[in-house]
Parts: C-alpha cells; sequence; structure tokens
C-alpha cells in the first residue's frame, strides 16, 4: 500500500516527506515502547506511535522504516520532523487513537509481519 | 587482512540526545555496501548499547571492528557496573528510571535485544568498575 493510502485511511497530516508518498509499505508496527519495536526486525515500513520525541525517529531509522505516524493528534516539535527529514523518514500526525488507526489499517491489508 | 576500526564517543548525561553514535555507525557501514540484514543488525546492537551507557553509565565508547566474515561491536564504560548479569539478562527486568521510560526504553529489553540480533554477546563488568559488552555479528 502506498503511504498516499494510508495517510487518507488515517485521516493524517503530512509534516515532512509529502514528494515521497508514492514508496509503499506492507506492514507495521504499533508500540510506545521502542525497545519492543527493536524485539522484532521484520520488514515493517511504518511505526505508529503515541510518544513523541526523537527516540522514536531514530529507532524507525536503525529499522530501516520509511514512515511514522503519531497518533492521538499528537504533533513532534521542529527539531524531532527535521530529524526525520535528514533521514528520509516521512512523518504524519493522524487525530485516531492507536488502537483505531492499528484496525483501520489491518482491515486494509496491512500486518504486523 | 587488518580490519576497519571505527570509534565513536557517547556522550552521557543526554537521553534526548543518544542514538547519534548508532547513526554515524550506521551510516559508515551503508558506506562500506554491507548486507542491508547485517547493518539493521549492528545498527540495532548498537542503538541499544548506547541507550543503556546513557541511562547507567553516563556515556563511554564504542569500538567497531569491520573484518571479512564478521563485524565486532564493543560498548566500554565506566559506569557502576552490573551487579547481577544474570538477572540483567532476564527480559522485562530493569533497574532504568522514569526518564528512560518515558522514552519508550527502560524495559529490560535491551540486553535481551542486543544478544538476540547478535551471533555471540559477552558481558565484562566489575561493580564501580565498568562494563565491555562485545557483541559478534557474522557476515
Amino acid at each position: 500500500m502506498k503511504l498516499r493510502e494510508i495517510r487518507d485511511i488515517l485521516n493524517a497530516t503530512v509534516l515532512w516527506g509529502e514528494d515521497r508518498l508514492d514508496t509503499e509499505v506492507r506492514s507495521a508496527c504499533g508500540s510506545d515502547f521502542m525497545s519492543d519495536v527493536l524485539a522484532y526486525v521484520k520488514d515493517q515500513g511504518l511505526l505508529l506511535t503515541g510518544l513523541v520525541n526523537p527516540q522514536v525517529i531514530r529507532t524507525a531509522d536503525m529499522m530501516d522504516m520509511k514512515c511514522v505516524v503519531f497518533v492521538r493528534g499528537k504533533c513532534p516539535d521542529q527539531a524531532i520532523v527535521d530529524l526525520a527529514a535528514e533521514r528520509g523518514i516521512v512523518v504524519m500526525t493522524s487525530p485516531q487513537r492507536m488502537y483505531t488507526a492499528c484496525g483501520l489499517l489491518y482491515a486494509s491489508g496491512i500486518r504486523g509481519e | 587482512m587488518e580490519p576497519i576500526r571505527l570509534n565513536f564517543p557517547v556522550e552521557g548525561g543526554d537521553l534526548i540526545g543518544a542514538g547519534e553514535a548508532s547513526s554515524k555507525m550506521k551510516l559508515a557501514l551503508k558506506k562500506l555496501d554491507l548486507p542491508p540484514e547485517v547493518i539493521r543488525r549492528c545498527s540495532i546492537c548498537m542503538y541499544e548499547g548506547e541507550i543503556n551507557m546513557v541511562i547507567h553509565a553516563d556515556g563511554g565508547r564504542a569500538e567497531v571492528e569491520i573484518h571479512m566474515d564478521h563485524i565486532t561491536i564493543r560498548m566500554v564504560d565506566s559506569g557502576p557496573g552490573i551487579p547481577n548479569v544474570e538477572q540483567a539478562m532476564e527480559p522485562g527486568f530493569s533497574t532504568a528510571g522514569d526518564v528512560a521510560r518515558d522514552l519508550g526504553f527502560g524495559a529490560g529489553m535491551g540486553l535481551p535485544n542486543m544478544r538476540r540480533y547478535s551471533d555471540e554477546m559477552t558481558i565484562d563488568t566489575a561493580v564501580g568498575v565498568g562494563t565491555t559488552v562485545t557483541m559478534r555479528i557474522n557476515l
């Protein structure tokens, strides 16, 4: 699925990477515990989280993820967005809660691994 | 053939900024054109090690050696040491404080993750002296 479709499904706003929305992702991970994210190396291209700090971007970077979606309308500060931009990671914010956001994507075919 | 040696200082005290050394190592490995899976495993091992080092030991250094058939990552600190290594290796065991937890770490997964992604891991530690975690990742 393209990031563009994920944006639409989650009613998300793109904070960085508008020109990269044709990137494909097949699976996702939703967590506020970065060590949990790091514990499962697969090819998850997308991280959904309610945690807002630079370590979220660094974790996504270590995992070669393509996009981070902050749920519950959380908005990272510019330093976090800049860090993601340096690493080529698309950043979005969605008003959906974590459970709903994951459910919507799962129902649309995005799996956990 | 001589291995390629890289050294990365890890700043202490700044958990928000932690991970910079691992990012730099990842970029260096990418330039060497190593397999993406190997780079990812090395990155995770060092990142968890770096976070641990900032949480528990006020920083230290990472020594990375790239050999023909493997990569060695050595995380060296002069922190308080680990009194009970067996306990520290148990998934879920943690002595980290709220600051680490607020950042999404400190859930007792660091060392288990480092072991999971390395082919070999050894911990040399002495209370009051410091800790060295050595990880080998085969190519």
